[in-house]
């Protein structure tokens, strides 16, 4: 009898001891590899065409990303940027291009471009033109350390009128050797999509 | 000359059951038997029979007196703790003889009267010995496996799984975020003595939420006073690795025993048959062990193991959007195929589960005993992701469950009646790692759970028992949650739940989701043998599970799934009604178990698609955990024929139908059905030499909701709408299986088992409905398996 009393005590301490509740009250998630932002600017016929995609509140949230698109005629000068409907792009004009990716959850916005231009060699973004409207082409030095592109940057050749969308996507760990790839053909490219993006555009 | 000595070897002791029968066979040392020889065992004596067969019944549970005495021979003078009925064989030494081992079989040990148990056998588990928890389990109608790869594998019992399984290792149980369908059970086959799987929630002293069944493994125990053990040594072709596996055990009469037991595997990428399945391999290493005292009135264990693995996610399967997912079941090609490797990249999962406890069982009188059990569990889950920009060394998921668990189970026989009834308590804290970068899957909490129950059986007589249970048990939890504010609008959380918000952080709110359940189980049941050799058990019982942690509280994209999964505030338990009937039929030399069920589950809870969300990664398909009413019923059919001497036929068949009553459709993932045939032979003058040939057909399962949905992709440059089939089953297959052993005398007269095998002999190409990455690759392919088992 005395070793069962002895041993009720003994459980009844080692549950004391352990039930001791621990509430960690921890902050919020500090979200870090979260894209909100996806900008596109386009340089050329002398103004400058900002078209933002943004989704603040991230994959995990319902609401779908917002579109934005700006023309600032005088670049670096006083006058603001206006809104404008679409991404209105002059017809037959060269544009140099050029995106930017932002997590906004953070203060100040953390620029995950700098992210994607240091994993070069596991990234690569692809751009798709609905036909007719123009064509797109990687710049020549924005290369990653196996000198296959990225594609930060781009040259963008409009055709004639029309209305359509241009569609970017940042793939992570794509084939990068597989057919088509480096020209910036994303049908074999493979690897997981960390945004995806349309802008509504129109070439008049 | 010979020296006098005896002694046995107690295979198994379990929870349970009183007014024993004790049967055996008395023989000497050239087991030849011993008529006559005068069995003592509690109160109660008889004498063997010609063939040295003693039969004893009505003795109750605890430790009994064991007093066997024949002219000429040492007497054998012990205490059997018994816990059921016992086919026990005592051989009787005259002088001076060296020890020797007598093989105690254990025959009836019942965790629930009215249900038939299903039982895996310690050569069985010996033989899965680099597998995993789940698929040993198949090897019992009616479970089948729910896969994510082919090292996560978790058992599905009657067409149900995760939370709705529960799962004790050495009378605890699991808690190892069970919820997840991609969270396979911690546990390594290799510290399993012995398994049993009880259909349905009926064990009601196991808790009161197991609507889909429950798996109870206790581990290897001995009671030999002699220090021996085993060594088991498996390579694997596919994969290309193995598994070592060494125990030893010291028991010793109403003393100190000891058993320890540690494992080892190491496999790089698995193989389809016609390619590799890149960043497959795994890794594990387990421990575990106990000490056990034993004194006249009472015995004290104290138990330790520790699982700890590494598992590689098929890269393939990792997926973007739904573009990604698409693209992989169209194209039916695996979209990554690296060359073999063993290294292990992201994605992966590490796990470690401990469990420690402390048990004390006090036998008060014959028939009367209090068991006291406290257990500790601490289960640590890293999951890790492809990400951009952060190292690959940082968890995308991280999570801490600790748990404590109090058990104080008490039992009771007088005459016919057994009594057995007990009260639980359980303390959890989860912690989700802030620090990963990624919104927690399911969020920190703290848990309360608080049970009774009570159990009468009736043994109205030797052909007919009763047995009733019923069972309380309180739950409460506490969450910690950050819910985006869009989010929480979404669900129309607002007003209804606004009393949990407590802090204002920009765009989320801090939340304290608190519930609190009361919930009533009840199990009654009947056993009748009858006419020839039938046995009928007859059981209904009800079960009540409280949502989990992930049904409540998901909110956002499941990267291994490609899904946006929510959960919901408002659900409310699941409640399973469930009827099993079972009838066995022993003739001489076949014997046929049939078991048809109907489980009626109201709100039951499950994932149903609801459309689509746009975000920044693209459109994802939006699954939202809802409740209908659900209509579970199949059967499950087995049989063993020896057809003579050397030839043996084994049959299981299950079959399960899911019904959605609610919306008039058919449930997801229920395992379609399937027939699994073997035939062996067996030659015990060739080395006991067998050889098996396996037949495991797998038919389409062709009762499934469509949840296909429709999406935008480019195809050539354009955006084209797009069915994505995620429903339609993969088609039925048919592998067929070798398998071969035989024993050998080995140094010190040690035995040994050279064994060989062939998994999918025909390296067979297939899919598999119930493995989640059947968008992305094949099944395994061909494996050939060496195996050898040591005794010493």
């Amino acid at each position: 009898m005395n070793n069962l009393n002895k041993t009720k005590i003994f459980f009844l301490v080692i549950a004391a001891i352990t039930i001791t509740s621990c509430n960690n009250d921890d902050e919020p998630v500090n979200e870090e590899e979260v894209i909100t932002t996806v900008t596109t600017t386009l340089t050329g016929g002398g103004q400058v065409i900002t078209l933002t995609s943004k989704d603040l509140d991230g994959v995990d949230g319902p609401n779908a990303p917002e579109f934005t698109a700006t023309r600032d005629l005088d670049g670096d000068g006083p006058n603001a940027p206006v809104i404008i409907p679409s991404g209105n792009l002059a017809a037959n004009t060269i544009y140099s291009g050029a995106v930017t990716f932002l997590n906004e959850t953070q203060s100040p916005a953390e620029d995950i471009t700098v992210e994607v231009e240091e994993e070069g060699v596991d990234h690569q973004v692809f751009y798709q033109l609905s036909a007719g409207l123009g064509t797109i082409t990687y710049t020549d030095t924005d290369l990653d350390l196996n000198g296959k592109p990225i594609g930060l940057t781009f040259t963008l050749t409009t055709g004639n009128a029309g209305t359509g969308n241009l569609k970017v996507t940042l793939r992570h760990l794509p084939n990068k050797s597989a057919s088509g790839v480096e020209t910036g053909d994303i049908t074999n490219a493979n690897g997981t999509t960390d945004a995806l993006v349309t802008y509504p555009v129109t070439v008049n | 000359m010979q020296k006098f000595s005896l002694f046995f070897f107690l295979l198994c002791f379990g929870i349970h059951y009183s007014q024993n029968t004790i049967s055996g066979k008395i023989v000497d040392e050239n087991d030849m038997a011993l008529e006559k020889s005068h069995v003592h065992i509690s109160s109660k004596s008889t004498n063997s029979k010609k063939d040295g067969s003693f039969i004893i019944s009505n003795i109750p549970n605890g430790p009994a007196k064991v007093l066997i005495t024949y002219v000429g021979y040492k007497p054998i003078d012990t205490t059997l703790v018994l816990n059921g009925n016992l086919e026990i064989n005592f051989k009787m030494k005259q002088k001076n003889e060296e020890l020797e081992e007598i093989v105690v079989k254990h025959k009836n040990n019942y965790f629930n009267h009215s249900v038939s148990e299903q039982k895996i056998k310690e050569e069985t588990i010996e033989k899965f010995s680099s597998q995993s928890l789940g698929n040993l389990l198949k090897e019992v109608s009616g479970v089948s496996v729910l896969k994510s790869g082919n090292a996560v594998v978790k058992p599905v019992i009657n067409g149900l799984h995760s939370s709705r399984v529960a799962i004790f290792n050495n009378n605890v149980k699991l808690e190892d975020q069970q919820w997840g369908m991609e969270h396979a059970p911690n546990f390594d086959v290799n510290a399993a003595g012995k398994i049993t799987v009880l259909k349905g929630a009926s064990a009601l002293q196991y808790g009161g939420d197991a609507i889909g069944g429950i798996v109870i493994i206790e581990p290897f125990s001995t009671k030999k006073d002699t220090l021996f053990g085993k060594t088991i040594m498996t390579m694997e072709s596919n994969g290309r690795g193995g598994t070592i596996s060494s125990s030893l055990h010291k028991g010793n009469f109403c003393d100190w025993s000891w058993n320890a037991q540690g494992s080892f595997k190491y496999f790089g990428d698995r193989e389809a048959p016609e390619y590799t399945l890149s960043n497959t391999g795994n890794r594990e290493a387990n421990f575990s062990g106990d000490l056990k005292y034993m004194g006249k009135k009472f015995d004290f264990t104290a138990y330790y193991s520790l699982y700890s693995a590494t598992i590689g996610i098929l890269s393939a399967s990792h997926i973007g959007n739904v573009n990604d997912l698409y693209n992989s079941i169209n194209n039916q090609i695996s979209s990554v195929v690296e060359d073999f490797t063993y290294s292990i990249k992201n994605p992966k999962q590490q796990v470690q589960h401990h469990l420690a406890k402390l048990n004390y069982n006090y036998y008060i009188k014959d028939g009367e005993s209090i068991g006291l059990q406290y257990a500790f569990q601490f289960n640590n889950r890293k999951e890790f992701d492809l990400r951009t920009g952060v190292s690959d060394s940082k968890a995308a998921l991280d999570l801490n469950l600790m748990t404590h668990t109090f058990n104080a189970d008490y039992k009771l026989s007088i005459d016919t009646w057994d009594f057995k009834s007990g009260i639980m308590g359980l303390f959890q804290n989860n912690s989700a790692n802030p620090k990963t970068g990624v919104r927690p899957l399911i969020p920190s909490y703290n848990k309360f759970d608080a049970g009774i129950y009570a159990i009468v059986d009736n043994h109205i007589s030797e052909d007919f028992s009763v047995e009733a249970g019923i069972r309380y048990d309180f739950s409460t939890i506490e969450a910690t949650k950050y819910y985006l504010k869009s989010r929480w609008n979404e669900r129309e959380y607002s007003p209804e739940f606004n009393h949990f918000i407590e802090g204002d952080f920009g765009t989320q709110w801090l939340t304290r989701p608190t519930f609190t359940f009361h919930n009533f189980s009840a199990s009654v049941g009947t056993q009748y043998s009858f006419g020839n050799e039938y046995e009928w058990y007859f059981n209904l019982s009800r079960a009540v599970r409280n949502p989990n942690p992930s049904e409540f509280f998901s909110d956002g994209l499941h990267h291994s799934s490609g899904m946006i999964e929510l959960g919901d505030l408002r659900l409310q338990q699941e409640k399973s009604n469930k009827i099993s009937t079972s009838l066995q039929k022993q003739w001489e030399n076949f014997k046929v178990n049939i078991n048809p069920f109907l489980n009626y589950i109201e709100d039951y809870i499950f994932l149903k698609p609801v459309g689509f969300e746009t975000t920044i990664r693209g459109a994802f398909p939006v699954w939202e955990y809802q409740q209908i009413n659900a209509l579970l019923t199949g059967i499950d059919l087995n049989s063993e024929w020896q057809i003579n001497e050397h030839w043996q036929h084994r049959l299981l068949l299950s079959y399960v139908n899911g019904k959605d009553k609610t919306n008039d459709d058919f449930i997801i993932d229920m395992p379609p059905l399937n027939i699994n045939n073997r035939i062996s032979f067996n030659k015990k003058d060739w080395s006991n030499l067998t050889l098996e040939l396996q037949s495991e057909i797998v038919f389409r399962q062709t009762q499934f909701p469509n949840n296909n949905f429709i999406t935008n992709i480019i195809v050539d440059g354009e955006l084209t709408r797009v069915e994505v089939d995620i429903s339609s089953p993969p088609a039925a297959y048919h592998l067929l299986h070798f398998a071969s052993d035989f024993q050998f005398k080995f140094a010190n007269n040690s035995m040994a088992t050279l064994g060989f095998s062939v998994f999918n002999l025909l390296d067979t190409k297939y899919r598999d409905y119930l493995n989640r990455q059947r968008f992305y690759a094949d099944e395994l392919g061909r494996n050939f398996q060496i195996q050898l088992k040591i005794n010493y």
